[in-house]
């Protein structure tokens, strides 16, 4: 692509070239920036061995690490132990102080939002795909894998190849009932999960900006099954509104040039649209609630959690609804809040009464069910409605196993009448 | 890294996600060699007991979404897969394979002109892939300069090794 000069910036490009120390990058252009934050989950286990075999004695900048396990918190399994041991005694060589340990874990990018660690104009990588979560706050942010993390954690940066922007403009209104979680499924189903490999999303439009900060960390969280490197929201007041208290490190903030060159941009109209749920096997076989409903679906499982959505908001949102029914019979409704604040949230506002009340399992903050490897596992047959991300086959346990992706109202009106149902009867 | 790699192909399908190649159950396993033993378990079970040093996987589009998990590509780096050729890949994974030292790269049509069991010859900076059977073959941009020195270099680890360790010795009083 020939774009030598004349052209704006997206917001993606702004960011890199800020990273590379740059004027202006160019898509496909091959960069090394300088990395503003680096996180560390459990996979971060994997990332000491490299770094020592690198030959590197010291972390690039400890106040720009943070470790925070969530994967399996506490341990469940002596694997899970170890990877943990080896964290621990990494972060006590190094010199590492923000390591969020069991007690006041969460979610690895629930952390980092509630904490302030990613500000406007941040180059932020993490050691899981979610980390394009927080290009919410404007910042690029992706995920890498440990290997490559060791290299970052020696060096503090990393090569990155600019990628090409699609630009989501959204427009209308959400009507009652109808969530960011459907936002992004919608978009999911139109662009598919190849619909953004290798490329920035940069979410804008009127119906964008008034998204709070949970729905737009929903929205770019989801980037990930679009294949995307990265999901971004243009800072605004919101962002600075959230940010103001807790902000770890000095703003960037950035906007995309009016005259910005996109490589495709996608018009989405909120005005009536119904909520949406990704049928198995993959989250973006895409298809209007009401319609699947209709199917009468049974349910074995409900799971309200993950970094996609099991924040306060969520989890007020699914207790409203909660009120006053039960959990249907023979249904496991499994509600894992994103961090451990949160939990604690949840119990001075009595959310967690709330669901204990109706039948339901309130755990301890952590991925829980939505990988597969921690608890509340399938069965091959069983179907589980659920508030996370991914419905590969094998995705929560047995290959077989179907998973329905939706919004967190929509998995408590699952959860109350024992299968995957339009919320909206219940409001 | 070998300009020209020879093997025996293993095809799989497009949109093969990192659960199908190494379910989340086995993400505390960190031994590649225990790991290898489990890989591909959903996507292509037969592999982990019947594939060979030196097979070659051909797949169709977006190989490796789904998770950073670098199980993916350590536990064919076990196998000892010569290279990992696709019509296209899931980011995390291509830069997760290529940092391992696995020679990767994105052939488009590449899935059509192979059947499992064919012989592939990959010439890796000619930017061609020939299948030995049908003699058909499929060329593709060769990787940029940036990627081949870190496959030349055996992979990411090796290269940082070798830039601190430079690093070290231009610092060091003389």
């Amino acid at each position: 692509m020939t774009r030598s000069n004349g052209h704006g910036l997206t917001l993606a490009e702004k960011v890199l070239a800020r990273a590379a120390g740059t004027e202006r990058v160019v898509p496909g252009e091959i960069v090394e920036g300088n990395v503003d934050l680096a996180m560390m989950h459990e996979q971060g286990a994997q990332t000491v061995a490299p770094f020592h075999q690198m030959g590197a004695e010291k972390v690039w900048d400890t106040d720009r690490v943070v470790i925070a396990i969530d994967h399996w918190v506490p341990a469940s399994t002596e694997g899970a132990a170890v990877l943990h041991r080896i964290l621990r005694k990494f972060a006590a060589e190094t010199n590492l102080p923000h390591f969020y340990d069991v007690g006041q874990h969460g979610i690895c990018h629930q952390i980092l939002a509630e904490n302030g660690w990613v500000v406007p104009g941040d180059l932020a990588v993490g050691t899981d795909s979610h980390t394009n979560m927080l290009g919410a706050m404007g910042a690029v942010a992706a995920g890498i894998g440990p290997t490559e993390m060791a290299a970052v954690l020696a060096l503090g940066r990393l090569w990155l190849k600019v990628p090409p922007t699609v630009q989501i403009r959204v427009h209308g209104a959400m009507g009652p009932g109808v969530t960011a979680k459907d936002l992004v499924l919608r978009i999911l189903g139109e662009i598919k999960t190849t619909g953004a490999t290798y490329k920035s999303v940069e979410f804008t439009g009127p119906a964008i900006r008034a998204l709070s900060m949970p729905e737009r960390f929903t929205i770019c969280n989801m980037t990930t099954e679009m294949g995307a490197k990265c999901g971004m929201v243009a800072p605004d007041q919101t962002t600075f509104d959230y940010l103001a208290p807790i902000a770890k490190h000095a703003m960037h903030p950035m906007t995309p040039d009016a005259d910005a060159e996109y490589e495709r941009v996608v018009d989405i109209d909120l005005d009536g649209m119904p909520p949406m749920v990704a049928c198995p096997y993959s989250p973006d076989n895409v298809r209007p609630l009401p319609e699947v409903a209709r199917e009468h679906i049974k349910v074995d499982q409900v799971f309200l959690g993950s970094c996609t959505n099991a924040r306060i908001e969520d989890l007020r949102e699914g207790a409203a609804l909660m009120k006053g029914h039960q959990v249907a019979k023979g249904v496991r409704f499994i509600v894992s809040p994103a961090s451990t604040k949160i939990y604690d949230q949840c119990l001075k506002e009595g959310i967690i009464q709330t669901f204990t009340d109706a039948g339901a399992v309130f755990t301890n903050s952590s991925c829980s069910a939505c990988f597969g490897g921690n608890m509340g596992i399938l069965a091959p047959d069983e179907v589980c409605a659920s508030s996370s991300n991914r419905n590969f086959p094998g995705r929560m346990g047995a290959k077989e196993a179907r998973i329905y992706l939706m919004s967190p109202a929509a998995t408590v009106a699952a959860a109350i009448r024992g299968e995957v149902v339009d919320h909206r009867e219940l409001l | 890294m070998k300009d020209v790699i020879e093997g025996r192909v293993w095809t799989l399908g497009r949109d093969v996600d990192t659960d199908g190649i190494i379910s989340g159950k086995y993400l505390t396993i960190i031994d590649p060699q225990e790991l290898k033993k489990h890989v591909f378990e959903i996507a292509l079970p037969e592999f982990a007991k019947e594939a060979q040093p030196g097979d070659i996987i051909v797949a169709d589009e977006n190989f490796g979404s789904g998770s950073s998990r670098e199980h993916a590509p350590q536990a064919m780096k076990a196998i000892g897969v010569g290279a990992i050729v696709a019509d296209s890949f899931a980011r995390i994974f291509f830069r997760n394979a290529i940092n391992l030292g696995l020679p990767t790269v994105e052939a488009r049509g590449v899935r059509a002109i192979f059947e499992k069991g064919d012989t592939a010859r990959l010439e890796m900076r000619a930017g061609r892939i020939t299948n030995l059977r049908t003699q058909r073959s499929v060329t593709f941009p060769p990787l940029p300069p940036h990627l081949l020195s870190l496959l030349d270099a055996g992979g990411l680890v090796e290269k940082v090794r070798v830039e601190l360790a430079a690093r070290k010795a231009a610092s060091a009083p003389p």
